[in-house]
């Protein structure tokens, strides 16, 4: 697991931000000046430090004695820091946040915490709290992010929640980001109004893909299982609308015990109903926030349920569909179905088991969160 | 007892529909064999169920918290208060599927020469000798068809030759290609062609100029040499050898996939369908289609059609399709067309554009006949017909009626109003309706009639076995399934 924020940061000499201070890292000491105070230099040998960095991380131990100002020796955890990476300074206690990393697989960003759903499996339980301050710093932050980034998501909470600033959000990643995908998450619930889908399609972003959850085949579990009445419908007049305003969008499943039984059905609905979407992520349970207190009701091991997989891939890829199974090792998969899987989890909380060492597809396994090494499958085997 | 925790709730409290009731969507259903139905809604999905459940299904009664409620919601069969989405969800696949008829008419088919080198029996189209340049199809005419061709909505055109054999007026096809594409460097449609021929002229000039443009090859393989050679007989009695020549040569200077065959069953067929599909493998071809004898032209004359009855030919198709499914448990991949074609109906959400099948009929808005003197036909069966002296299906003529002429006129409308399935006796209510479709021109040259007493129907007998026949090996045997699924994998 890479730690992707600390506050063990020691300041070395005088801190003059009074604001927390969210910039670009560079190594290059050359920078011309007139740039530097928008720059933090990062320091990973004992050399000289150049002069006016808007701030100086140092990521080695030796004791050089005179520091300009503003700079601060960082927290171990933090010392994978690169050129290019963007973080966030809090300069009343030392905190950093990592909000960028060049070499991650992916960077997704959290728009807000609150959330108009409650799904019993829920990763990143909602909170109902004025974050807005998330959006500011992404709208920072975006423009800071090297062009050549592959993907960037924006998750949540519900993400369409932050309202107008949803959309200008998406319009920043396509100015400063032509040509990075953008990937956001979304229950869909808030495109049943037309005028939204059309507002988001508008904007012409070049590679943008909204990611839905749908969870059953039918309202009362779907609705159930987000904890919410009408969401079952309102998702799905959402995927029409952002459809309809030829939006790409992902339906995206995650399998528990409450679901798993109807996979091949909600596969046959979707393939039916739904063909027109333009991938199907069939997801491994995420143990943590909800899931992790709901546990109890549910967990089932994926190798139980690899019948209802296979049948439910089948299903769709015959369709036509694009489908791909996340976040399940491919030791549980069926062997026909295993060209599905991706290697779908976030680098800096994606682990692998000590069996895992011997297997020879650990190179393309997904492996586990981090949070899953606990509770991983009974039937994991190195292939 | 809930195993979540306090903050959530059960998924009792998420059921709107707390009155415990349900309406229903439209459906309909038909007895598939002993004591199980076909459930099918209006756009094509399906449920097989047994009577006990038919009837608390439309009864109301199917309790809530059961799979069988579930199902029967999740593919739209009803709706209860919990969720309205299913109308808007039906409203969209209803428009898929039919958005067909939108597009119109697609294949345009040129009858460039009546003069054909064989002499078959069952011949379709009355035969003239191959020196009477009277019935060729004329430049002026072909133009004059064209003019028609890309008058269609259509983004797809596909211009089939058809004959007589037409290689005897290769010149006219040389003339009609070269002639359509200069055309559509302005129509810009997705333009092919076919010419189906027995092959007996296949020059490597004809080759050369397929290879150029990309036409199609189809031709006529009825079976093994003694078969096929006397269902096509033509001097030299050597029409099995040529055909075979010619699909290998074609199959070597095109590609493979770029001929394909069609057979005709006729009686002698009956007995011999695995030799019938062993003789299309020996040919390196990758699908049959199994065809009942249709009662057009010479055949119905020679009382043919009558020799056999359906039940006679579908034990035919039965054991070809039994012997093609072994076929592909050995691990050879072969299709049969038509099963193709009704599993594809089964499954897929998208209408199909086979011209037989089709709700309302594909005569003229799927599919239209030029005919070497101009006349324009709804079907190649309307000109069939015609030879046989009733031109009831004849919409006018290249020379003297328009675009707008020919696809208003009285005749195609009265006939397409009449074509639409869902308001036909015993078609109307019947469960295979959103798979089946009409064939007016069928019914009126066995009936008189163009909608005609379904009770008395070969169409309707044959669909509706072969209908039963592939449910039944869809959900009783996972093995065929899986080889018939794999045959739609698109």
């Amino acid at each position: 697991m890479i730690c992707l924020s600390a506050k063990d940061n020691h300041s070395l000499s005088p801190i003059s931000h009074t604001q927390p201070f969210i910039a670009k890292i560079t190594d290059n000491p050359h920078l011309p000046r007139a740039l530097r105070p928008q720059y933090i230099f990062l320091l990973t040998v004992a050399t000289a430090i150049p002069e006016g960095f808007g701030l100086v991380l140092v990521a080695h131990e030796s004791d050089e004695g005179i520091y300009p100002v503003n700079t601060v020796r960082i927290s171990q955890e933090l010392r994978y820091l690169k050129e290019h990476d963007v973080i966030k300074f809090y300069p009343e206690d030392g905190k950093i946040n990592v909000l960028y990393r060049k070499e991650a697989n992916a960077n997704s960003f959290l728009l807000t915490e609150r959330c108009n759903s409650f799904c019993i499996m829920c990763s990143q339980p909602p909170r109902d709290v004025d974050d807005s301050y998330l959006v500011d710093d992404l709208l920072a932050t975006i423009p800071l992010i090297h062009p050549e980034t592959h993907e960037i998501g924006f998750t949540g909470g519900e993400t369409t929640l932050v309202g107008d600033q949803f959309i200008r959000l998406i319009q920043s990643a396509k100015n400063h980001l032509p040509r990075t995908a953008l990937h956001i998450l979304s229950n869909g619930r808030n495109f049943q109004h037309l005028d939204l889908a059309m507002k988001v399609a508008k904007v012409k972003h070049p590679d943008l893909m909204i990611g839905i959850p749908l969870y059953a085949d039918y309202s009362q579990l779907h609705d159930f299982i987000v904890q919410a009445d009408n969401a079952f419908d309102e998702t799905l007049r959402g995927i029409l609308n952002l459809k309809r305003c030829q939006v790409k969008v992902e339906i995206r499943v995650v399998i528990h015990q409450e679901n798993y039984q109807r996979l091949p059905r909600l596969a046959e609905f979707i393939a039916r109903n739904l063909l027109f979407v333009d991938h199907v992520a069939l997801m491994g349970l995420e143990i943590i926030g909800f899931a992790k207190s709901n546990l109890n009701a549910l967990w089932i091991d994926p190798y139980n349920y690899r019948d209802e997989l296979k049948n439910a891939v089948d299903i769709m890829a015959r369709a036509g569909m694009r489908v791909s199974i996340y976040n399940t090792p491919l030791c549980v998969i069926p062997e026909s179905v295993r060209n599905y899987a991706a290697q779908s989890i976030s680098d800096w909380k994606n682990d692998y088991l000590d069996e895992c060492a011997n297997c020879s597809a650990r190179q393309q396994c997904s492996g586990f969160f981090s949070w899953n090494l606990r509770k991983p499958s009974q039937y994991i085997k190195a292939l | 007892m809930s195993l979540l925790g306090k903050k959530f709730k059960g998924i009792e409290a998420f059921d709107q529909a707390a009155n415990r009731t349900y309406q229903l969507l439209p459906s309909r259903f038909a007895a598939l064999d002993d004591g199980r139905y076909l459930l099918s809604n209006e756009v094509g999905e399906y449920l097989v169920v047994d009577r006990k459940h038919l009837e608390s299904y439309v009864k109301k009664q199917v309790p809530h918290d059961t799979d069988f409620y579930y199902d029967l919601k999740s593919k739209h069969f009803l709706f209860d208060d919990d969720s309205n989405v299913a109308i808007d969800l039906l409203a969209l696949k209803y428009r898929t599927k039919a958005q067909r008829i939108a597009q119109f008419t697609a294949l345009h088919l040129f009858v460039v020469s009546l003069r054909c080198d064989y002499s078959c029996q069952y011949c379709q189209v009355s035969r003239q000798t191959d020196d009477k340049v009277a019935f060729d199809m004329s430049e002026e005419t072909a133009d004059k068809a064209l003019d028609l061709v890309f008058r269609s909505p259509s983004p797809a055109i596909k211009i089939e030759f058809q004959g007589g054999e037409p290689l005897l007026n290769f010149n006219l096809i040389q003339y009609i290609v070269k002639e359509a594409r200069w055309r559509n460097l302005v129509h810009q449609r997705d333009l092919q062609f076919v010419i189906t021929s027995n092959l007996s002229f296949l020059s490597d000039e004809v080759l050369s100029f397929c290879q150029e443009h990309n036409i199609q090859l189809s031709t006529s393989l009825d079976g093994p040499e003694s078969l096929h050679n006397s269902n096509r007989p033509r001097p030299g009695k050597n029409s099995y050898q040529l055909t075979v020549d010619g699909i290998q040569k074609a199959q070597n200077f095109l590609g493979r996939d770029k001929i394909g065959a069609l057979m005709t069953t006729t009686e002698r067929s009956l007995s011999q369908v695995k030799a019938i599909i062993d003789t299309y493998l020996e040919n390196n071809l990758d699908c049959i289609f199994l065809r009942p004898l249709s009662p057009y032209g010479f055949a119905i004359k020679n009382q043919q059609a009558q020799k056999y009855d359906v039940d006679r030919w579908f034990e035919f198709y039965k054991e070809g399709l039994d012997y093609i499914l072994e076929i592909n448990r050995q691990g050879h991949t072969f299709v049969e067309v038509y099963t193709q074609l009704i599993v594809n109906k089964l499954l897929s959400p998208f209408g199909q554009g086979y011209v037989d099948l089709q709700s309302p009929a594909g005569a003229a808005i799927s599919a239209i006949v030029y005919n070497y003197d101009g006349d324009v036909y709804a079907s190649d069966e309307a000109r069939m017909l015609a030879e046989m002296g009733d031109k009831k299906f004849r919409l006018g003529n290249v020379h003297t009626e328009s675009y707008e002429d020919i696809w208003l006129s009285d005749v195609l409308l009265d006939t397409l109003e009449s074509s639409l399935s869902e308001s036909l006796p015993m078609c109307s209510d019947c469960g295979f309706l959103p798979y089946c479709g009409t064939d007016p021109v069928y019914h009126y040259a066995t009936q008189g009639d163009v909608v005609g007493n379904k009770a008395l129907s070969g169409f309707c007998s044959k669909n509706m076995k072969i209908f039963k026949y592939v449910i039944r090996l869809l959900e009783s045997d996972s093995d065929a399934r899986d080889i018939l699924l794999s045959w739609v994998r698109s």
